[in-house]
This record gives structure tokens, C-alpha cells and sequence, in this order.
């Protein structure tokens, strides 16, 4: 033979670490300098709404109205000022921070896990399934996505939890076609081949291989889909078909804010700041991941 | 000076690549000369730099990574290492041109067969667009497709088609040099015996220089005057057809000879090279193929070789001959 | 004389496209012995891969038999089908797309005795996978690293060793060397070699190049757009091609010899689509000898010699 075996025995050999590939995705992930502002700014963000009650009292700061204090430009006691009604705006922020958080991932995880539950049968199993799923969604699709959670909206009623229903289901069609596409591309590698006629079942087969080798496309585009979902839930804020006022919502908040904004610019200043800053970190971590994500990039 | 008659004269090039785990060593002091109607066959194995090379041509590296540390490169009279990227972009398929392995992603796919001939010949000579197209038709009439599939895209041609379409687009402003990067490992036998046909006519036709790079010692038979084999960054051993097949000289070059399947001799057992090709990232201080070889000695693992000439045109970079310029390896030629 | 251990009887496999039927693999026999290679020689789009995926139920025939050890492979239920996975495997042409990206060294290997359960307990899994390792010449250290880390041959080291990793016997081996270089292709070449001796296997060999099969075949089957025109123990067909694309095929390979120039013959044209063939000679717009009778009436496989079949009208006994 033409290679030589270093006799190295297989205890040695056992304790051989396998470099696992969450440090590999780590180590190129945090080469990308504006993914790590991103990832930091969104570790800020989930600080707040966690930490959000050591920080003021919500019924007492974020709710509670105090005309005497009312629009306060930013001073020491009021980070951000305060707003028509007297209340702290960096309270409410991070009151929203909450909101804004809740509802990104929970649409999210609707639309993908009835997006990918679709899209992951469309794609392995092709011909008249994967016809009947796409051309359906195909019709939700031509229905733009805002248009469409205003309807379910108006149509169920504005509240926290129909916002993430309707949110959830507009992107449905989205996580459908990009599971599809990726398992698509999986699908024909010969690995799967090979897995197949090793005597691997078809359940296995999805599992081990098509899964894992499918999920990069899938955690980038949710990671800017739950941005684009902040976006959504601020924009039907602000029309009255989101989070009602009083509760702390930085779209409601804009809205509200909106008739000072000649004379008192940092009500809707900070929270639109907020709405800007989460968004363009999730879009920077995104990026980052889409990178870092691609096991064949050295 | 005998310059007059080189088409092309590579000195002491140097090229490497930094990346985030080192610096690749891609090219270590290579030299080529190729005089007017002449070709050259670069032959190597993968990462070999071979087509590092051939790209450091046409100035074509990527910068970063790539970085050309040293080196000089005429071509045609012309100082390649001066010329700044307007010079390059005339220079570019009116005095050198190249092919690429893969003739399905070389070409663009939604502009027509014909419109891609014609704008490099609209681009580098002084025509009208109708006297382009004119040419156009000329050109692939030559490479022996109808010249009514003009306006057809490149999915409707075979991969051969769209290799003898590359070959077109190559030729039709008529370059002094042509550089041909594997034209042929993506293409079936009987298909790969048309286009290296081709190639010959043209060549023979137009009186054009030609670089062939290729890891096939059979192409390089069909093709080729002059022969310089590449390992690890440097050219181990040059000489014309006749020097390197029937008195190799160098290990490697006998070694790749020993792992091609002979089809004539079924009996033949075939002796691969053992092992694989030094770390890029780190060469080692010696002969790079000191690992590999079979005719190791102490001084290989230490000195790298230095030339050895055994005539004009034949030479060798191998520490066998230092003393003994008659040493004979086992196999020899073929 | 040693058993046949898989026959294939009138083979067929059609794929439907857009254009119509498209005859991948068009009424083929053939059989091989134990312990012997049957080389598949053909361009591509000749079906040559097909076929093998074909016997290896990776896709399913369209008609025939596919008789392996006396059974016929088409009419194995699922569970049967695995069982018989244990004995039948494949190396792929792509080192690079046939690993899992994901998955390290050892647990390519480990997986198809992990699947089938051969062995349950991990240290002598574990052994197993070493044992493959030095078996196909893979060093030990690299067993946690991943495929993109290796070079091709390496990865094609791999790739056996995870056929080999079952109770194998018969080996599919679509174009294992031709994505590799030169010096690495006759190193995986020899393996090869030495694995069958050592083994016992039995092996189809499929390859554009004839070469290749040269050094390798018993026999060899020459495939043009889903025919077979030619098949003959490799010693009569290297001597004697008898079909014009045989000949043409064996002509066209570059020598890297100075010496014994052989005359090429160019082929006009290439081939042409396997969709809706005519009732013709396949090969006949090709062909440099076509008749009148060659677009007319396609030529049966006979026995011109014996041993050795041809597929042509001008050769007929």
C-alpha cells in the first residue's frame, strides 16, 4: 500500500478530539466585525426585556400617566424624556423591547414550522405534492405580505396574539419556498445516494443528512425574517391594527408621538432609534451567519 | 540578445497567496520562454500552480489574495509587470488570449453564440458590427460549427460545441499567444480527439504561440514541442518532447509516467507515486518531492536542487545529477 | 470456472421528459463472474451510470431482470432490499458531493454498521472504522477530521472504505479515479486491485476511459446511447475491436508514448439524444462505415468470435 499507518494505538487515536463544528461556525462567525455589533446590540436587546422590571415598574413607569412631568426633553431622571402623557420614554422602550421580541420569534417559529413542514415535503417528495403545496402558496404569495396581515388583523382583531397569526401566516409562504429550494439542492448530492444504498431508511435519510445540510439557508433567512416581523409589528402598531395604547409598543409609540414631533423630536427619535437598531442587527447577524453557516468555506 | 524570436519570457516569477491560515506558495521562481509557433505544455498535478502561473499572464491574479512578489513577464515585447489595467484590457485577447477547463460556466448564457465572438472582435479591431458579425461567422465556420447557428445561445450547443465556441472567441483577433488551461478534461475521448485536432489546425494555420496546460502526458504528445513539467511551484524539469519522454530525467516525471494506465501494454503494472504533494502552506526546506521519491538521498532533505543542464533545450532540477550527469533512473522513458 | 453471480437480462430503463421517452438504458444483458470485473465503457450520456444505479435499485428498472446470486433484485421487498445492501455497494465518481459535508471521517465509515447494526458496541465499532481505515490506506489521525479538509484521494480512500464497511462482495464503481490526478488515480487504481485479491470482490467497472479498464477488466461492455455494441473478454477486444465506436474509442485515447503512433479515427459529430431513438444503428450518423442499412434496421448483439459479441451490421460472423 502506498500510504503508511503511523502505528499510533486506538486509544490514542479515540482521544483524537473532533473539532466540533459549532467552534468551526464560532471562529468564522466572529471574524465578521459588523456581525458582532449586531449580536452584541441584540444581546443588549434581550437584556432589557429580560432584565425590563429591574428597571422600572410596568404599571407604575411604563402605563401610568403623569401630566405634570409631560414632554420633558432627555435629563437625568428620564433618559429619553418623557412623553405627552408624562411617562418615561426609555421605560416604554424597554417595556416594547419585550413586545417587539415576542412577537419576531413567535410569527417566526409559525411560519416555520408550518412553512417548513410544507416545504420540507414539497421538496423531498417533488411531482404532484410538491405542484399542489407550491402553486397554493403561490396565491398567498401574490397577496403582499403587509396587505395580507392587515386583513387577517382586521379581520380577527387587533390584539398581541392575533399580530403574531397574522404575521406567522403571511411569512408561511416564504419558509415554504426556501426549505424547498434547500432541501432541492440536497436532495441530488450523492451523499444522499450513498446513504441510501447503505440500507439507510427514508426517515433516517432526512434526519441525518437532508436536515442538517439544509439548515443554513433556513436559520439565515429566519434570522432576517424575525427582523423583517419587528418591521411588521411596528408598522401595524402605528396604524391602530397592532398593539393597542396604552401598552408600551415602539410603533404605537412613533404613532403616538407623532403629532409633537415639530417641537418634541425624541419622542419618536428613540423609538424609532430602537426599531432602526434591532432590525439592522439582525440583518448584520444575518450576514454573519450566512458566511459562517457554509461548511465548505476555508 | 535572442529575444526577438520569444513570444513570451516568464524570469524568475514569484507569486504567492496569503490567506488567514498562511501564506500558500504558489509559484517559486518559475521561468518560460516560448518562441513564435511553439508550444509549451505546462504539465502538473493539482496545485501544482500551473494555472497561477498562466493567470499571472494576463495579470489576472487576485490581488488579495494573490500577490506577485517578484518576477518579470514579456510578452510580446511588452512589460507585463508595467502594464497597468487599460494596457491589460487591449492586451487581452489581441495579443493573449485563454481557455478556460470548463467550457458550460466560460461562456455567457443568455447572449447569443454569435454576439460573443463578435464583441471581442468589435472591442479590439477597428470594424463596424456588421463586419464583426461577418468575421464572427467566419470564425465559427472555422472551428467547424454552421456558420447559421449564429444566433443560437450556448445551451443549444453540446459541450464540445461550446469548447470549439471558447476556441473561437480566443482566436478571432488573432493572438500571438494562446493560453489553453486543461481544454480538454471536460470533454468525452472521441470529443477531446476532435477538439486537440482542431487546435493543431489552428495552430499551424495562424502561426500562434501556444502555453497548454494539462496533468495528461498523452495530450501533451499530441500537441506540444516543448515539455515543462511543474512541481510544487517550480519547474522541475524542461525539455522538448523527445528530452522528457525518452530521457527523463527527474523522479517525478518518471513517476508520473509509471501511474498512466497504458492501454497498449495490458500487462504493464502501474507504479503510482507514493504519497501526496507537500503542504502548499509549508514546502519543505529541501527538494520539494524529496518525500515522495524513490531515489531519496541526505542532501535532498536538506539543499534544494539546483539546474542541471544535459543540453540547450533539456534541464533538470534533481540532485541525482550533481556529480554523475550519466545517472540512469530505473524505468527511464517511455 | 467460477459462478456467475450477476446476470442482467433485457435491462431497461426510460425516463420521461418533456421531450418524450428518453431511453437511458435500451434492452442491455450481460453477466459477470465471481470475483471478476466487468469493465462499462461508454461517453457520457451513454446510461453507463444508470445502469449501475439500476442494479443497485437506486433507481428502479423500467423492465428486465437483474438477477444477483439467483434472485432477481427487482422483486425484493423493502426489507429484503436492505438485507441484501449488506452485499452490494457503490463508490461514486465525485469524491467532493458523495461525503456528507457534515458528518467526520469515522462517521462516514461508521455509518452503514451503525444502519444495519453488524456491530452494537462502540469501542468495536470503533476498531472496525481503524481496521477500514489502515485497510484503505487512510492514516489513523485523520479520523475526526472532515471531508472538505482532504484532497480527492483521499476522499475517495474514504468512499471505499464506507462500501467496504458492510459484508461486501460487489462493488458498483462508477468512474472512481476520474475526477483525480494522474499520480493519485493509479494509487487508487492499485488499491483497488489489491482490495479484490484480498477480498474477493466482484466488481463493475464503469469508465469513459478505456485505459483504465485496460488494466483492470476481465471483460468489458462497450455502451453507446443505451445499446451495448460490443462486449468481449478484455484481451479479444483490446486486440481485436471489431465495432467502429469501439474502434474510434480505443484510437482516440492520448498516448503519452513517442513510439507506436496509432492512426486516429475522428468521429464526425457527437452523440446524439437518447430521446425517442429511431429503429436504427445508434451509432450510424456517426459512423465513418454507415450503410443504408445501418439507418434502416438496428444491428443485434451476435457472437462474432467466441466470447465476443458485436453489434454491428458489417460484422456479422
Amino acid at each position: 500500500m502506498s500510504q503508511k499507518h503511523e502505528n499510533e494505538n486506538i486509544k490514542d487515536i479515540m482521544d483524537i478530539k473532533k473539532r466540533s463544528q459549532w467552534a468551526d461556525i464560532w471562529h468564522h462567525f466572529k471574524k465578521n466585525k459588523a456581525a458582532i455589533v449586531g449580536m452584541i446590540l441584540i444581546a443588549l436587546f434581550v437584556c432589557l426585556a429580560l432584565f425590563a422590571p429591574l428597571i422600572g415598574d410596568y404599571q407604575d413607569d411604563a402605563l401610568k400617566m403623569n401630566i405634570r412631568e409631560r414632554l420633558q426633553a432627555p435629563n437625568a431622571d428620564h433618559w429619553f424624556g418623557t412623553d405627552e402623557f408624562g411617562r418615561d420614554i426609555f421605560i416604554r422602550i424597554v417595556y416594547g423591547t419585550r413586545i417587539s421580541l415576542f412577537v419576531g420569534i413567535i410569527s417566526v417559529s409559525i411560519a416555520l414550522s408550518i412553512g417548513g413542514f410544507l416545504g420540507s415535503i414539497a421538496g423531498y417528495y417533488g411531482g404532484k405534492i410538491d405542484n399542489a403545496i407550491m402553486r397554493v402558496l403561490d396565491v398567498i404569495l401574490a397577496i403582499p405580505a403587509i396587505l395580507l396581515a392587515i386583513t387577517i388583523v382586521a379581520a380577527l382583531g387587533a390584539s398581541i396574539m392575533n399580530l403574531m397569526i397574522a404575521i406567522g401566516i403571511a411569512n408561511i409562504p416564504g419558509f415554504a419556498r426556501v426549505v424547498r429550494a434547500s432541501i432541492l439542492s440536497v436532495k441530488d448530492q450523492e451523499y444522499i445516494e450513498a446513504a441510501r444504498a447503505i440500507g439507510a431508511k427514508d426517515h433516517t435519510i432526512i434526519l441525518k443528512h437532508v436536515l442538517p445540510n439544509s439548515m443554513a439557508p433556513i436559520i439565515v433567512f429566519s434570522t432576517l425574517k424575525v427582523a423583517t416581523a419587528i418591521m411588521a409589528t411596528a408598522s401595524l402598531s402605528f396604524i391602530g391594527l397592532g398593539v393597542q395604547p396604552p401598552t408600551p409598543e415602539w410603533g404605537s409609540m412613533l404613532s403616538g408621538g407623532r403629532a409633537y414631533i415639530r417641537d418634541y423630536m425624541y419622542i419618536v427619535l428613540y423609538p424609532g432609534l430602537a426599531i432602526v437598531l434591532s432590525v439592522l442587527s439582525l440583518n448584520l447577524i444575518g450576514d454573519g451567519l450566512r458566511d459562517a453557516l457554509d461548511p465548505k468555506l476555508k | 540578445m535572442i529575444l526577438n524570436n520569444s513570444i513570451l519570457n516568464v524570469e524568475d516569477l514569484v507569486i504567492r497567496y496569503v490567506t488567514e491560515d498562511g501564506i500558500v506558495e504558489a509559484v517559486n521562481g518559475v521561468n518560460i520562454k516560448i518562441e513564435k509557433g511553439k508550444t509549451l505544455g505546462l504539465v502538473g498535478e493539482t496545485g501544482a500552480g500551473k494555472t497561477t502561473t498562466a493567470l499571472s499572464i494576463l495579470k489576472l491574479i487576485p490581488d488579495p489574495p494573490g500577490e506577485v512578489v517578484k518576477g518579470n513577464i514579456t510578452l510580446s515585447d511588452i512589460d507585463i509587470m508595467k502594464a497597468d489595467e487599460n494596457k491589460m484590457e487591449e492586451i487581452r485577447g489581441e495579443v493573449v488570449s485563454m481557455i478556460f477547463q470548463d467550457p458550460m460556466t466560460a461562456l455567457n448564457p443568455v447572449i447569443t453564440v454569435g454576439d460573443q465572438i463578435s464583441e471581442a472582435i468589435y472591442i479590439h479591431q477597428n470594424v463596424s458590427k456588421k463586419e464583426a458579425t461577418e468575421k464572427a461567422k467566419e470564425m465559427l465556420e472555422m472551428v467547424g460549427i454552421p456558420g447559421n447557428r449564429l444566433g443560437e445561445y450556448p445551451h443549444q450547443f453540446s459541450g464540445g460545441m461550446k469548447q470549439r465556441v471558447v476556441i473561437a472567441i480566443a482566436l478571432s483577433c488573432s493572438p500571438k499567444l494562446l493560453i489553453a488551461d486543461e481544454p480538454t478534461t471536460a470533454l468525452d475521448v472521441t470529443i477531446q480527439a476532435q477538439v486537440l485536432e482542431l487546435m493543431r489546425e489552428l495552430k499551424k494555420k495562424f502561426q500562434m504561440s501556444m502555453l497548454m496546460i494539462t496533468h495528461d502526458l498523452g495530450v501533451v504528445v499530441e500537441v506540444c514541442d516543448d515539455v515543462a513539467i511543474m512541481y510544487a511551484g517550480r519547474i522541475i524539469e524542461q525539455g522538448t518532447l523527445e528530452d522528457i519522454f525518452r530521457s527523463t530525467k527527474h523522479p517525478y516525471t518518471e513517476g508520473l509516467f509509471n501511474s498512466i494506465p497504458s492501454i497498449d501494454d495490458r500487462k504493464a503494472k502501474l507504479k503510482p507515486i507514493r504519497g501526496l504533494m507537500s503542504d502548499p502552506y509549508d514546502l519543505p526546506k529541501g527538494c520539494a518531492f524529496c518525500d515522495r521519491c524513490d531515489y531519496q538521498m541526505e542532501i535532498c532533505k536538506t539543499m534544494k536542487p539546483e539546474k542541471v543542464h544535459f543540453s540547450d533545450t533539456h534541464f533538470v532540477e534533481c540532485h541525482l545529477y550533481n556529480k554523475n550527469k550519466d545517472f540512469k533512473l530505473n524505468n527511464g522513458g517511455k | 470456472m467460477s459462478e456467475t453471480i450477476l446476470e442482467v437480462r433485457n435491462l431497461k430503463k426510460y425516463f420521461d421528459t418533456p421531450k418524450g421517452k428518453l431511453h437511458a438504458v435500451d434492452d442491455i444483458n450481460f453477466s459477470i463472474e465471481e470475483g471478476k470485473t466487468l469493465g462499462l465503457v461508454g461517453e457520457s450520456g451513454c446510461g453507463k451510470s444508470t445502469t449501475g444505479r439500476v442494479i443497485l435499485r437506486l433507481l428502479n428498472a423500467t423492465d428486465g431482470e437483474i438477477i444477483y446470486k439467483g434472485r432477481d433484485i427487482r422483486t425484493l421487498s423493502k426489507n429484503e432490499m436492505r438485507e441484501l445492501r449488506k452485499e452490494i455497494q457503490i463508490i461514486f465518481q465525485d469524491p467532493f458531493s458523495s461525503l456528507d459535508p457534515r458528518m467526520t471521517v469515522s462517521e462516514i465509515i461508521e455509518e452503514p454498521i451503525k444502519l444495519n447494526k453488524l456491530i452494537v458496541d462502540k469501542e468495536k465499532r470503533f476498531e472496525r472504522v481503524i481496521e477500514l481505515m489502515d485497510l484503505v490506506g487512510l492514516s489513523r489521525r485523520l479520523i475526526n477530521t472532515y471531508p472538505h479538509e482532504l484532497d480527492g484521494g483521499r476522499r475517495q480512500r474514504i468512499g471505499i472504505a464506507r462500501a467496504l464497511a458492510l459484508n461486501t462482495k460487489f462493488i458498483v464503481c462508477d468512474e472512481p479515479v476520474s475526477a483525480l490526478d494522474v499520480s493519485i488515480q493509479a494509487q487508487i487504481l492499485n488499491l483497488l486491485n489489491e482490495l479484490q485479491e484480498k477480498l474477493k470482490l466482484t466488481y463493475i467497472f464503469i469508465t469513459h476511459d478505456l485505459s483504465v479498464v485496460n488494466h483492470f477488466s476481465d471483460d468489458i461492455a462497450v455502451m453507446y446511447l443505451g445499446k451495448l455494441v460490443e462486449k468481449a473478454s478484455s484481451e479479444s477486444l483490446f486486440n481485436n475491436p471489431i465495432h467502429p465506436y469501439t474502434q474510434a474509442l480505443l484510437s482516440a485515447i492520448p498516448r503519452a508514448s513517442l513510439d507506436n503512433k496509432v492512426e486516429k479515427i475522428i468521429l464526425k459529430g457527437e452523440i446524439t439524444s437518447p430521446i425517442n431513438p429511431k429503429d436504427n444503428c445508434r451509432f450510424a450518423d456517426r459512423c465513418n462505415y454507415a450503410t443504408d442499412i445501418c439507418r434502416e434496421k438496428e444491428p443485434e448483439l451476435e457472437e462474432v468470435a467466441p466470447g465476443h459479441f458485436v453489434a454491428c451490421h458489417h460484422f456479422k460472423g
